[in-house]
Order: C-alpha cells, then sequence, then structure tokens
C-alpha cells in the first residue's frame, strides 16, 4: 500500500503551492487546488480503509499492523532516533477516515463561507497545512513523529485561529491556544524523554526492562502520566481546556475542522494509540483520567447551559463530548473488550460518529451566522422558517448528540455508558447524568436559534448602508456538507464497528444494553422535553426566572466559572510581573552596573594616579628620592 | 596550495579589491563576487568532505597541512577541518553572503565599513580551519577588534558605550584565553601548539584544573554565558544590521566552538572537576535569557535575550557529554545562528523603514510590508521550535541527549532547561501579535514599502536554510555526530 505516503504529500504540495503564490493566485484557483487535494486524500483515505479491512486478519484473529515507509529522519543515538513514516492499523486507518472526511466538507463548504474574504489563499494554504500534519499524527510510526506533527498541528491551529489578524480578540485567542497547548506539550515532550530513556526506543512497544524490575520502578506510569497531560492540552481537559472556546474566534468551518472533530480528539487518539502500555504499565493514571474526563465533562456541560453565543455553546459542548471519551478510556480495566476494555472501542466509536456530528453542528452554526451576521442568540431565533436545510440537519445533529436512537450518537454512547456501568455504577450514573445536561443544553440552543421570538431586525436609520434584511438559505456550497455529514450521522451507527477496531483487536459485537439504553434514551427525552418546556416559547418566563432565583451561580456559570480570570492571573501577575520583569530589572540593574562600575572604578583609579605621570621632572625626582629613602630605610632596619 | 587557505585568501583578495574600489558599485561588485565565492567554496568543502568520509577517510581531520610560522615557540599556521569546522565554515559563509545583501544600502562610508566586515570574516574563517591554539586565537582576536569599529561608527543609539563595553569584555575574556593557551601550551610539554598532538598528549590533572576555567570562560564569554553576557544586548542593539548578523550569527558560535574544540577536547578531566559549575550558569542563561526577553520592549533586546538563552542551550548540551547532546549542540550553533540572523536582517529592515524598534509603537505591519512580516513570523516559528525549521532539530537533539545523562543533577538541569521552549513561545508571539498583527498603529507607516530586491535575496536565502536544515536534518546531523565522536571518547574515559 506504498500510495498512502501521498495522503500526506498532497496536502503538503497543496500547502506550498497556494503558500508560495499566495495573493498572486486568483481564489478561485487556489480553493479549487486546495480542494482537489484533499478530494485527492479522502479518495485515497477511503481506498485505504477498504483495501486495509479487506485483507482480512491474520491468524490470531487481528488486522495486521502495516508500516508501508518509515525512514530515519534524525538520529539521535542507536537505538533513539525519530523516524518518519507511516504505520496503518485499525485505529489510524479509521482516523484517516474521519479526518479526511470532515477536512473535505469543510474544504468545500470553506467556498461560501470565505468568498470574497481578504487572504482566501492563506487561508486554504493553511488548511492544507492543518489536514497534513493531523494525517501526519495519526499515520505516525513512533511517539516522537507524533510529536512533530502533534506541534505542527498546534502552530496550524494558531495560524487559524488568528486568521483575522487584525481583530484583536482573534490575536489574543490565538496566542492564548499556543502557549497553553505549548505548556502542556512539554509534559508530553519530558514524558517522550523518560519513555525513550527508559524504555530504549521511540516506537509504540517499548522495553522497560524485566518486569521484576518494575514492581518498584514508577517511571513508564510517570511517562505515560506527562504524555497524557500533553493530550489533556490538545484535547481541552480541564483545567486546560481555557483555550478552546477563545478559540472560536477563527473561521467557523475552522472550528467544525479542528476545535470540534480533529484536532481536539488529538488527546483521545493519543491515549488510545498508548492504550496497551497504559493497561500494562499505568493503570491508576488510566483511572485518573477517566475522572479528569468526568470532571471535565460535567464543568464544560454545565458551562455550556448558560452561554449565549452559539459557537460557546457548541466549544463547550465539544469540550464535555471529549470528556466522554477520555472516561470511556479511562475506565478500562485490560485489553480484553468483554472484560473492561470495552470503553477503548466505546471513546473511539464516539470519537467517529462526534466528529461528524459536531462538525455539523459547527458548520450548521456557520451558516446561521453567515444569514444572521452575528453569534449572539439574542439576534436568532425563528430561523427554521427562513433556513430550512440548516435546521433540519441541525436538528439530526442535536437527536444524535443527545443520543437519541437511531442516530449515531445513540450507539457510541450507549456503549460508553455501558462501559462506565461495567466501571462503577457510581460511574456510570453520573454520566448518564452529564448525558441529560448534554440533551438539555443542546435543545436549548435548538430552540434559542429555530423557535422562539424573531429578534427586531430592523435597523437604526442611521447605520448607513447596511440595510436590514431577512435572513436566507446559504449556497449550495454549504448546504451540501450538511446534508451529508448529516446522512453520515443517520447512518454510521449501523456500521459494525466493533468488527474493525476493538481493544484487543479481535472482532468483537456490539450488544446494546436494553437497561442502560432505554434508561438513557428516556433520560435525554426528559431532558429535551424540559428544554422544550423552558425555551420553546416566544417568552421564556421559567428561564428568566431560574436565572434570577439563582442568580450568582448564573453568573459564575456564564463566566465560566472564572477559569480565564485565573489564567490572567498566572500569565500576567505571576510569569509577566513577578518573574520577568524582576529579571530584567536585575540585569539591568545588578549584574550591568557592576560591569560598569569596574569600568568606573578603573577609571577613576586612573584618574587618581594620572597627576603621577605628569611630565614634571621636579615631581620625578621628588617621588625618585623619596622612593630611595624609603627602601634605604627598609633595607637598614 | 590546501582548499583551506583559500578561506583566509579570498577575503584578503576582497580586502585589496576593497581598496582599490573608486565607486559604492565597485564595492558592491567586490563584496558579492567574494562572499559567492566564500558560499560555493564552503559547499564545495562540504561536498568533497562528505564525500572524503563516504570513500573511507579515517583521519580525525582532513586536508591537513602545517607550515611553520615562529619556530621558537612552536606556532604553525596549520589548518585542518572535521564535520564541525565544515558545518561552522557553511555557517559562516551564507551569513557573510546574506549579510552583505542586508547592508546592500549602508551610508556613508560603505568602502571602509566593507573593509572591516570583510576582515572580520577573515577572521571567522581563519578562526574555523586553523588547528595550532596560537593561530586560531590569533584570528580570534582578529574577528573581534573590527567589531568595535563597526558598532562605534557605523551603529545606532549608544554606540560608543555599547562598542567599548563589547570590546572590553571580550578583552577580558582573551586574556583568560591566552592565559590558558600558554597553560596547555606547557602543561602539554611545550613542544606543539597543535590541537590535534596536544589532545594525544596528557596534561597533568592540577594544571588542567586550574586552565580549564579560564579557558572555558574565555570562550564562554563570547557564547554570552550568564554573567558575562551584558555585552550582548548593548552590543546587539547598537550594532548595523549585518554587523548584528555575522556576530550573533556567527561570532558567538566562536564560543561554543572554542569551549568544544580547546576546553573539553584537551582538558576532559579539567571538564570533569568543573563541568557541574560551569552547567548551573548554563542553564540560568538558558532559562533566565528567556524570561528576561519576555519583558524588554526593544526588538532587538528581545533577540539578544533570546540568543543568549539560545547560546546558553549550546554551552548548556556540551556540558551534558554525551555524543547526541553535543551533537545537538552543534546544530543549535547552525540552528541559531541561521535563524538570529534572520531575525536581526528583518528587525534592521523594519528599523529602516520605521525608525524605532519599540514594539509599542509599531502595530498592523503585516499589510504594510507582508514579505517582511510573513518572514518575520517564519523566524519566529523556527525560534520557538516548530517542527520542518532548523530551531526543533536542534533543541530536540539536545534534550534527548541531555536525558541520556542519567544522573540526578544534570537530568534536573535539563527539566529546568526544557521550560524555556514555553517562555519562548510566550515572548515570541508578544512581539509577533504586538508588531505584525492587528491595527496600523502609527498613520505614518501606512507609506512604507515592503521588500526591496536585495533584501529578498537576503530573506529567503536565509529561510530557505533553515527549512532546508530542519526538513532534512539527517545529513547533518550525520556530519556533526561522527566527528563529535573522537571528542567525547576522550572525553569519557
Amino acid at each position: 500500500m506504498e500510495y498512502t505516503i501521498l495522503i500526506l504529500i498532497l496536502p503538503f504540495l497543496s500547502f506550498l503551492i497556494l503558500g508560495l503564490a499566495d495573493m498572486r493566485m486568483k481564489n478561485g484557483l487556489a480553493g479549487a487546488i486546495g480542494t482537489a487535494s484533499l478530494a485527492g486524500v479522502t479518495l485515497l483515505s477511503y481506498l485505504t480503509a477498504f483495501q486495509y479491512f479487506m485483507r482480512g486478519r491474520t491468524a490470531e484473529g487481528v488486522f495486521p499492523t502495516l508500516m508501508p515507509y518509515n525512514f530515519e529522519w534524525l538520529p539521535f543515538t542507536t537505538q533513539l532516533h525519530i523516524d518518519m513514516g507511516i504505520m496503518l492499523d485499525p485505529i489510524s486507518v479509521m482516523m484517516l477516515v474521519v479526518i479526511s472526511t470532515v477536512s473535505l466538507m469543510v474544504h468545500i463548504y470553506s467556498f461560501g463561507y470565505m468568498k470574497g474574504e481578504k487572504g482566501f489563499q492563506r487561508y486554504y494554504a493553511f488548511l492544507s497545512l492543518f489536514t497534513m500534519s493531523m494525517l501526519g499524527i495519526v499515520v505516525a510510526t513512533n511517539i516522537f513523529q507524533m510529536y512533530v506533527f502533534w506541534e505542527l498541528v498546534g502552530v496550524s491551529s494558531y495560524l487559524l485561529i488568528g486568521f483575522y489578524y487584525t481583530k484583536k480578540e482573534a490575536i489574543a485567542a490565538s496566542k492564548k491556544a499556543f502557549i497553553v497547548t505549548r505548556f502542556a506539550d512539554l509534559g508530553f515532550l519530558i514524558g517522550i524523554l523518560i519513555y525513550g530513556y527508559y524504555g530504549q526506543t521511540f516506537g509504540f512497544t517499548p522495553n522497560f526492562g524485566p518486569h521484576g524490575e518494575l514492581a518498584s520502578n514508577t517511571l513508564p506510569a510517570l511517562a505515560l502520566g506527562l504524555m497524557f497531560i500533553g493530550g489533556a492540552g490538545k484535547s481541552a481537559m480541564f483545567p486546560l481546556h481555557i483555550w478552546l472556546p477563545d478559540a472560536m474566534e477563527g473561521p467557523t468551518p475552522v472550528s467544525a475542522l479542528i476545535h470540534a472533530a480533529t484536532m481536539v480528539v488529538a488527546g483521545v487518539y493519543l491515549v488510545a494509540r498508548m492504550f496497551p502500555l497504559f493497561i500494562g504499565y499505568a493503570p491508576e493514571v488510566l483511572h485518573w483520567i477517566a475522572y479528569i474526563g468526568a470532571f471535565t465533562a460535567f464543568y464544560a456541560a454545565s458551562v455550556a447551559c448558560v452561554q449565549s453565543d452559539i459557537k460557546r455553546v457548541l466549544a463547550f459542548s465539544t469540550i464535555s463530548q471529549i470528556g466522554f471519551m477520555m472516561v470511556a478510556l479511562g475506565v478500562c480495566t485490560s485489553t480484553d473488550p468483554h472484560e473492561g476494555g470495552l470503553g477503548y472501542m466505546a471513546s473511539l466509536f464516539h470519537l467517529f460518529t462526534h466528529a461528524m456530528f459536531k462538525a455539523l453542528l459547527f458548520l450548521g452554526a456557520g451558516c446561521i451566522i453567515h444569514a444572521v451576521h452575528s453569534n449572539e442568540m439574542s439576534a436568532m431565533g425563528g430561523l427554521r422558517k427562513y433556513m430550512p436545510v440548516t435546521h433540519w440537519t441541525f436538528l439530526i445533529a442535536c437527536l444524535a448528540i443527545s443520543g437519541i436512537c437511531p442516530f449515531s450518537g445513540f450507539f457510541s454512547k450507549d456503549e460508553i455508558l455501558t462501559a462506565c456501568f461495567r466501571f462503577s455504577p457510581a460511574m456510570g450514573w453520573i454520566m448518564t447524568g452529564i448525558a441529560a445536561i448534554t440533551a438539555f443544553y443542546m435543545f436549548r440552543l435548538y430552540y434559542g436559534i429555530f423557535w422562539g421570538a424573531e429578534p427586531d431586525r430592523q435597523l437604526p436609520a442611521n447605520e448607513g448602508t447596511h440595510t436590514a434584511h431577512t435572513p436566507h438559505e446559504a449556497p449550495l456550497s454549504m448546504t451540501f456538507p450538511l446534508l451529508f455529514l448529516a446522512a453520515v450521522t443517520c447512518v454510521a451507527g449501523f456500521m459494525p464497528f466493533g468488527h474493525l477496531i476493538s481493544s484487543d483487536g479481535q472482532s468483537y459485537t456490539i450488544q446494546l444494553d436494553k437497561q442502560v439504553a432505554i434508561t438513557s434514551i428516556l433520560i435525554a427525552i426528559v431532558s429535551i422535553a424540559l428544554a422544550t418546556w423552558i425555551y420553546a416559547g416566544k417568552k421564556q418566563p421559567v428561564a428568566d426566572r431560574l436565572a434570577r432565583t439563582f442568580q450568582r451561580m448564573h453568573t459564575a456559570a456564564y463566566h465560566r466559572f472564572y477559569m480565564d480570570e485565573v489564567w490572567l492571573f498566572v500569565t500576567k501577575k505571576i510569569i509577566f510581573r513577578c518573574i520577568s520583569t524582576p529579571i530584567a530589572w536585575w540585569d539591568r540593574h545588578v549584574i550591568d552596573q557592576f560591569f560598569n562600575f569596574t569600568a568606573w572604578s578603573t577609571h577613576a583609579a586612573s584618574d587618581e594616579i594620572r597627576d603621577m605621570q605628569s611630565g614634571n621632572v621636579q615631581q620625578y625626582s621628588i617621588w625618585f628620592l623619596a622612593g630611595a629613602l624609603l627602601l634605604t630605610l627598609l633595607l637598614l632596619v | 596550495m590546501n582548499i583551506l587557505s583559500l578561506f583566509i585568501i579570498i577575503p584578503l583578495l576582497m580586502l585589496a579589491g576593497l581598496w582599490a574600489s573608486r565607486s559604492v558599485n565597485q564595492v558592491r561588485g567586490v563584496m558579492v563576487t567574494g562572499a559567492s565565492l566564500l558560499l560555493a567554496l564552503s559547499v564545495y568543502l562540504t561536498a568533497h568532505y562528505i564525500g572524503l568520509r563516504q570513500a573511507g577517510a579515517t583521519e580525525e581531520m582532513l586536508f591537513t597541512a602545517s607550515t611553520v610560522w615562529y619556530a621558537p615557540l612552536h606556532i604553525c599556521y596549520s589548518t585542518g577541518v572535521d564535520g564541525i569546522s565544515v558545518a561552522m565554515l557553511l555557517l559562516s559563509s551564507i551569513i557573510v553572503f546574506t549579510g552583505t545583501f542586508a547592508s546592500w544600502k549602508l551610508q556613508p562610508m560603505t568602502k571602509e565599513y566593507f573593509l572591516w566586515f570583510t576582515l572580520l570574516s577573515m577572521g571567522v574563517f581563519g578562526f574555523f580551519v586553523s588547528t595550532d591554539l596560537f593561530t586560531m586565537f590569533m584570528f580570534y582576536e582578529v574577528a573581534l577588534i573590527p567589531m568595535y569599529l563597526l558598532i562605534g561608527i557605523w551603529g545606532s543609539g549608544r554606540k560608543e558605550y555599547a562598542a567599548m563595553k563589547l570590546t572590553l569584555m571580550l578583552m577580558g575574556g582573551s586574556a583568560f584565553l591566552l592565559i590558558g593557551i600558554l597553560g596547555i601550551f606547557y602543561g602539554a610539554g611545550g613542544e606543539t601548539m597543535n590541537l590535534l598532538e596536544i589532545a594525544r598528549r596528557h596534561i597533568p590533572f592540577e594544571m588542567q584544573r586550574i586552565f580549564f576555567p579560564l579557558i572555558f570562560l574565555g570562550f564562554g564569554v563570547l557564547g554570552a554565558l550568564f554573567p558575562f553576557h551584558m555585552w550582548s544586548p548593548d552590543g546587539h542593539a547598537s550594532a548595523p544590521t549585518a554587523v548584528s548578523m555575522l556576530h550573533a550569527g556567527v561570532l558567538m558560535k566562536l564560543g561554543g566552538y572554542g569551549c568544544f574544540r580547546v576546553a573539553m577536547y584537551l582538558m576532559p578531566e579539567g571538564a570533569a572537576v568543573w563541568g557541574d559549575v560551569f552547567l548551573i550558569l548554563t542553564t540560568i542563561s538558558v532559562v533566565y535569557g528567556a524570561f528576561s526577553a519576555v519583558v524588554q520592549t526593544d526588538l532587538k533586546y528581545i533577540n539578544a535575550y533570546s540568543s543568549v538563552s539560545h547560546c546558553g542551550l549550546v554551552l548548556f548540551a556540551l556540558l551534558m557529554m554525551t555524543r547526541t547532546s553535543c551533537t545537538g549542540a552543534i546544530l543549535q550553533m547552525l540552528s541559531h545562528g541561521l535563524m538570529t540572523a534572520l531575525f536581526f536582517a528583518l528587525i534592521g529592515m523594519i528599523y529602516g523603514r520605521t525608525h524605532t524598534r519599540d514594539v509599542r509603537l509599531m502595530g498592523g505591519l503585516m499589510k504594510i510590508m507582508p514579505f517582511l512580516a510573513v518572514g518575520y513570523v517564519i523566524a519566529g516559528l523556527a525560534n520557538l521550535g516548530l517542527p520542518g525549521l532548523s530551531g526543533f532539530i536542534a533543541e530536540m537533539t539536545v534534550f534527548v541527549g541531555s536525558f541520556q545523562n542519567n544522573d540526578t543533577f544534570h537530568r534536573v538541569c535539563t527539566l529546568v532547561a526544557t521550560t524555556s521552549i514555553v517562555v519562548t513561545a510566550v515572548y515570541i508571539l508578544r512581539v509577533v501579535g504586538r508588531i505584525l498583527y492587528g491595527n496600523v498603529k502609527n498613520p505614518e507607516h501606512l507609506k512604507l514599502t515592503d521588500a526591496s530586491w536585495d533584501e529578498r535575496v537576503a530573506v529567503i536565502c536565509l529561510i530557505a536554510c533553515v527549512a532546508g536544515l530542519g526538513l532534512a536534518p539527517f545529513w547533518m546531523s550525520d556530519l556533526i555526530g561522527h566527528s563529535v565522536e573522537p571528542i567525547i571518547s576522550h572525553l569519557v574515559k
């Protein structure tokens, strides 16, 4: 399957072409080049997936791990070197399909969304760069290659968040996203260093020495834990999630691609990739991941309930859903899917379905923003009449994320809940509760956008040429991706996911746990009903009363429980004021002045003795005589 | 004639040519011809060197030659190169070439400026090709003195002060060096000044203990070792563009190169005794430089402190004394040389237009001068270690190499040093966000133009090198790794 190398080369080439040509190229052509290369990548990914899964299993009943390409890129020592290559195994092939599909949809969608935007070429160049890096992560043959592309993904995210570079918020958001994830990556890097040193390789099958030695040796667990910090940064786990809501400053298709479907699940992918090692060396770390994931899921869901910016709601919902995936991985206790390894499959299944319906939600939100020129829910309401396609597809996605049968989210979430219940009933009920909150805030969003009272669209007359207009449906380039993704969301649940991917690689048949399924559907329906009761009407007395009664909590949640203030405090006050400023002061006023003082004292001393070199013969003779006298005296005594 | 001597003869011819020039165009002609010749020569040398190695040449240094110069003290003019010096020669010629273009429109006294500039380059090339301690020292001095005039005459701001400070501190360093060199000479029996021969002898431990810190400090001053880095911010801030480029790009590398080739190679036992002390200082350099850069407001100060941090990493990696970390140190010298030169070139070009380097007074330059702005972003990304550009491979080699040293103290230093990658991101992105993005702060800036062709040549050349090294690191890493081997085996024994 040598052609897989093209999956990386094509987007890289289009990045180079678009980046070098930049403004000199026509908008349409630039978009066409980017989209064409992505279409090529998508076809190749499907072909790869088809061929890979059709090749059949090995004698042990698992899909073989193929490595069509691997070459030494940067040698360090005989054992340690960064290789660049392509590795195909069930999860990487699945990710190829996910990433290329969503990316292609976003490429097509952007034709309409970014039309007439300045920097169209740059936009497509960055999209290509991003896609290349993201694909690089998933096909990485070793942890260091993953890190290389991991960083590239971070930079493309930085560039795309800051795409509107004259906007102050966008600049701040891009900077924040990069620095927070960089901080997390420091953990990742140190984890890699420990892993490489003690495991004697950067590959995925390290040799941590004989097991007896390891009983007292916590280093592999430490390495894996540190790597998870990197994953938590990218995947926006609490408290490193703070960059993601701000990242919504980027163009909406970018949010759909990077900050909903692909890049933010890189952390989940990382844990999944290292899963056998987690089970083998660090089961307790895995449980911590579950607790962090559960807390994040809850935190983000509760914040999402009160946000008024639709992209923010979706951002928090993304954080919450990634929390679900992390929990699913974290509750695993073995690699056998029948015995506590179910979460692995469930997590990746949810990753797959979530990517599709969340991209759909974001792209739908993009259409809405395009139509009403605002992110705020107050500017929306009653849009279902004007935008039927967006409305129906958005509804499908909402039902999917709420876990309503037969949409895809139901199947994957159900597996997660089953895995949680197998771990402990408490975890199961907590996650079911969070799933209920999910349904509630999604339908709050849905009603706020498509139902309710229409806002007054009569702009004040003095606002000049920008006359009011009624919202209208987006062009085909934007609705086609919606329809496509909606179709995927409708059918993806029925695919035999367990046959393709499971924790031990053996074929696993998904059985719905009826009890869990019925409970979760019932709870979701109750939540939706509740949301309907509160938010569907033209006036919302219940919502207002609730907000008034729990004003404190409402405000706190609206301000995301002040996590951003903490971040500002750390950066502005601690790093800037308490570390950097004193160091710079010390440098200028102590060290520098010390050298200046040395220079000055030399100067002063020579000033003092300068008078002795007067050129005056009488003075010299006095000094001479005095000296001679002194010497004689000394000799005599 | 030895091919290496060409590295000294070409600059000499250039000096003569410049002397004879009657107009600015002739000066430029001489400079471009000479710089291109040097570049071609160093590329040829690299190719030839790799060819010879692949053909099975096993000597430690190739192209060796020696002529007695002053017999009573056994001073010879001896030359020879290994992978490390080849890499450094390549770097120097790239910087000289691009520096020529970066000072294309320099006024006044263009001819005199280029005379000193060429003399400085000659010193640098001479230093890297020499294998004789005394000759090396002589070229070192040749490279330092012109700096005083270049900054003092063509500089900006407090140029006299900065020039004097720089010269005094570096001269202080050379005083240490001279004593150290004499110490080595007599310690090794007083019969030869040749590095390779001294390396085969054994210098008594007592002498190593005394002279190692002298040499390391002497070169360390040039490598911006904390707390002797103070010349760097002031010096860089006042120096004209091409001089900053040459200084940060090449001259500071003389420090790291000297520490490795003279101090550590010849006095391994001294290195073992003093290693920990200097390791603390270099670790401080790395973190301290990065944090200092965060609050600076002058573009050149930011870069000067960033250089302190990155050059600190060079010495840091050397002191880790593993094969990989030392390879990383050399890679870091290369990478830092290229990207800092790029940075200073761009800052000079921006300063030439806006007449300010204060980040608070600029904004929205991306709209006004997209070419320079994009170049600046690329330089910044290289600086903060983006994979695909040179900074990443150098830093990763350094960190992985340092981690191979499994002593707890070294581990702790490594962990402290890795934090610099986060702080680097902070100060780079702060500047990029301030001056390139956003809205134009000063309406006057709207009239400014983007890069001219000579500036584009310099910038594109450097970006190509930074990306080339970052995308295909394996051959450079191989080239250097093999040459590090003999020095390291000396150390560990």
